[in-house]
């Protein structure tokens, strides 16, 4: 496949083998170079051991997906070997540790076997294992050994012994392989020519909270959120700020409350577990009018679920998790890039309405380490609530919309209420507040109607709109049936509640509107047809994100079963 | 904010002990803020859900900032707001049942973190805004709407616990002498840390203790509630726990410990020494 502009290597062994590493390193090196890489990874929820694994996917262009296929397999047991062995595309190669077995069956592969353990050894460094991996790739995928060993130099900079070490690894490596015909000729990257990050979706959140001002961060450790709670503690710091492990989920969300009363930009980061838990909370934090935004990494579910797996599952209860007549404004990051300005948005849309903000990421963005365009700080706008400024004679809730914030030690004293109350925030049972109250609550909603939005080829009657995690793999599958001559309109927003209002009325007009996402019941098809939109999902729930190929696959059969096939074919 | 708002109708019945307590929490705010020379605004009612909680509601004279939440969780809800701004007065009010039952987990953290917030509880033994079902200071056998046949648990003691979980201000009292408890309040606000005020406050519908704590003669029966003497000494842990198994209603400050840092001190500390870096600091950590 020489030529290829892209390669896919997927890192496959026991956990604590170096393996959630491998792909990471991959990647960097490559982006350091000037290639684009973007990392998936799966895990065990235990601290060691249990077969795990990790996947790089590095090309010459821009990417969005994880890839459908894998060119190479670094196997690093007989038991990664037997499982993903099915995955790699006829023509690749494995690279297989020595306890493990080809199977001379296996025809449609290229077997090598590479004493990583031994090798490490040689260079008085066990740990190196992971470069002689690197020196291998580096011939299979045509990668000049010196782009690895100048990661290796910058990386582990001051230790020069190491440095060393790791060196002689990749030129281990790199011989061990010297004979063998590379899988692919990705050629000489293409630099960039703007300044680039190479990050995860959590660290992305984090720093998205810190542009837009947070000053409280109260949270739980859970799979995959707790990069969150540790950014935080570790970066939240200084004068006024607040980072804090609270004692449970419960807590954590009353605690944001308290801080959003008391005037901060605050948040709480959890995954499905702790956010069902904060559930009645978020229903407070709506009815007493309090930002704050909530962050809900999604896993596999119900209950504990698939703790290290990725899933779309939680749509709809973070549009509406509270009991009671209440609707949450939620934002779907869809990349790694978009998990930064989604959490600029999150804080900005809590202030703007005051109230609770949901920002749903998940875990294949949470762990999806990828060279992104570096946000340009300066022109990213911040929000902040409205304050107010007048004397303690304040009806905090008379307006029939948005009125002005007050806080404690502050003028303005009232009481914030999660019963029903009046204009002085007392408790009522009257119908006629009521009635006022919750259409108070609703209004504010409209605020948040203008959010960016893709669309393209929108005189199309059908049209594919992903949410979320998927939209790199949905854009990808979109591509090769537009290749294929496929008339296909394609809309997509992160601001998922509510949604733009003119995508939303562009939506109303389409024939069918395809939702591919990683869930049983197609949530957001669901909930685009309570809109008036006729949407029809098309669903995965294996804990894995879409491939694009079989994707593509799935959208003209679904097309076809509907008699669409040649309808959406351009004339 | 009842004097001002003519349709806001909740009462407490005639001669329940909450109106005494608050009294003693509108005579602690005052002081205090005399003490401070701070104005009203900078103290926070957190109220829990039940009889106690609409104490936020019925404060007369001029008005705190009030938070009323959602049942069990007024001390985490209080534990942002302080956190957020240590200079507020953040007090919360609960009842037994809130506090204890579905409230209790919140108990452990605060103490263990001896933030500097004063809790007050109006214990009256039931739950009285759901008509009168048993709370965890219930007494065993004792028959209530949701205990038909008698209450086959046992009663929690609520200053043994705070004791054992470390809270290191324990006060007791009752809500018939609205001055001695608002001294007890105000010293709970002014200590450093975690306080808790555990008030004997009677239900006069569902649970109705005026006879035994102030007792009879003529019925013949002892009152529960005494006074703690003067010469006890607070920060003794072995003495509170003596107060404590003399069983009944102790009045005055069971124990008081001023030896441990408030977590607001700590972390006063730590946020002087560990400067926040800037954004664009923050950013370049990942920069390509």
């Amino acid at each position: 496949m020489a030529g290829r502009s892209e390669i896919v290597v997927r890192f496959a062994g026991e956990g604590g083998q170096g393996v959630v590493t491998a792909a990471e390193m991959l990647a960097r090196a490559a982006t350091g170079v000037g290639y684009h890489a973007l990392t998936f990874a799966t895990f065990p929820s235990q601290i060691l051991g249990g077969p795990t694994w990790t996947q790089a996917r590095v090309s010459r262009v821009p990417i969005s997906s994880p890839g459908d296929s894998v060119d190479i397999l670094v196997a690093f047991n007989d038991y990664a070997y037997q499982e993903h062995r099915s995955d790699v595309r006829d023509g690749g190669v494995i690279l297989l540790d020595p306890s493990a077995t080809p199977d001379p069956a296996d025809t449609a592969h290229r077997c090598i076997t590479v004493p990583f353990d031994a090798l490490a050894k040689e260079t008085g460094e066990a740990r190196a294992a992971n470069m002689v991996v690197m020196g291998g790739l580096s011939k299979l995928i045509n990668m000049p050994l010196q782009f690895f060993k100048d990661f290796v130099s910058i990386r582990f900079a001051a230790r020069e012994s190491v440095v060393t070490a790791n060196h002689k690894a990749l030129d281990l490596g790199l011989n061990h392989l010297a004979a063998e015909e590379s899988v692919s000729d990705l050629g000489s990257p293409i630099k960039p020519d703007y300044p680039q990050s190479f990050i995860k979706g959590n660290e992305a959140v984090s720093l998205g909270a810190m542009h837009a001002g947070i000053e409280s961060y109260i949270g739980y450790p859970i799979s995959p959120a707790t990069p969150i709670l540790v950014y935080m503690e570790k970066n939240l710091t200084g004068e006024g700020k607040v980072a804090v492990q609270a004692s449970s989920e419960i807590e954590s969300i009353t605690a944001i409350i308290g801080a959003g009363f008391a005037g901060k930009k605050t948040m709480t980061a959890t995954s499905g577990p702790g956010f069902t838990l904060m559930q009645e909370g978020i229903g407070l934090a709506w009815m007493a009018e309090i930002p704050i935004v909530v962050v809900d990494v999604q896993r596999g579910g119900p209950a504990t679920g698939l703790p290290t797996k990725t899933e779309q599952s939680d749509l709809l209860t973070a549009i509406y998790p509270a009991h009671g007549d209440s609707r949450m404004p939620v934002i779907a990051p869809g990349t790694v890039e978009e998990c930064f300005y989604g959490s600029v948005m999150a804080f900005n849309w809590a202030e703007r309405y005051q109230g609770p903000v949901m920002l749903l990421s998940e875990h294949s963005l949470a762990e999806r380490a990828q060279n992104i365009r570096k946000p340009d700080l300066a022109n990213v706008p911040v929000e902040e609530r409205v304050r107010y400024t007048g004397n303690n004679d304040y009806l905090r809730y008379e307006s029939h919309e948005l009125s002005p914030f007050s806080s404690p030690g502050g003028p303005g004293a009232y009481i914030a209420n999660g019963s029903e109350h009046d204009v002085y925030g007392d408790t009522t049972h009257l119908g006629k507040y009521h009635i006022h109250m919750t259409e108070r609550r609703f209004s504010k909603l409209k605020l948040l109607e203008d959010g960016d939005y893709e669309a393209e080829n929108s005189n199309a009657k059908i049209a594919v709109m992903p949410w979320g995690g998927s939209k790199g793999s949905v854009r990808e599958a979109l591509d090769l049936l537009l290749a294929a001559g496929l008339d296909l309109g394609w809309y997509y927003t992160m601001f998922v509640s509510p949604l733009p209002a003119k995508m939303l009325a562009e939506l109303q007009s389409k024939d069918l509107v395809i939702v591919p996402e990683l869930n049983f019941q197609g949530q957001m098809a669901l909930n685009l047809r309570s809109l008036g939109v006729k949407a029809e999902a098309i669903t995965q729930y294996t804990g894995l994100p879409f491939g694009p190929g079989d994707l593509a696959g799935r959208i003209k059969q679904l097309l076809s079963g509907i008699g669409q096939s040649t309808g959406a074919v351009k004339a | 904010m009842s004097e001002k708002n003519p349709e806001y109708d909740f009462l407490w019945c005639p001669g329940c002990g909450d109106f005494g307590v608050r009294r003693a929490m509108e005579f602690a705010m005052e002081e205090l803020n005399i003490k401070t020379e701070r104005p009203m605004t900078s103290n926070v009612v957190v109220a829990g859900i039940g009889c106690s909680g609409n104490t936020v509601h019925l404060l007369e004279g001029e008005q705190p900032y009030g938070f009323h939440g959602i049942h069990g969780r007024s001390l985490p809800v209080a534990m942002g707001i302080k956190m957020s701004n240590p200079e507020l007065n953040v007090v919360t009010v609960a009842g037994d049942g809130d506090f204890l039952s579905i409230g209790m987990e919140h108990i452990a953290p605060q103490a263990a973190r001896n933030l500097n917030i004063c809790a007050v509880i109006m214990d009256n033994g039931v739950y009285g805004l759901t008509k009168g079902q048993a709370s965890p200071t219930t007494t065993h056998d004792t028959v209530t709407s949701s205990t038909p046949f008698g209450k086959i648990e046992n009663p929690v003691n609520p200053l043994e616990l705070y004791l054992t979980l470390g809270v290191t201000y324990i006060a007791s009292g009752y809500s018939s002498k609205p001055k001695d408890l608002a001294n007890l309040i105000l010293r709970g606000m002014e200590h450093p840390g975690f306080s808790i005020v555990h008030v004997a406050s009677p239900c006069t519908t569902y649970n109705d203790t005026y006879t035994q704590l102030k007792g009879s003669a003529k019925l013949n029966i002892a009152p529960t509630a005494w006074t703690i003497p003067a010469n006890h000494d607070a920060s003794d842990r072995k003495a509170a726990r003596a107060i404590i198994e003399e069983g009944g209603v102790p009045v005055g400050v069971v124990y008081e410990d001023n030896s441990r840092p408030s977590f607001d001190a700590q972390f006063e500390t730590i946020r002087a020494n560990n400067k926040q870096k800037s954004n664009d600091a923050q950013l370049a950590v990942f920069d390509l």
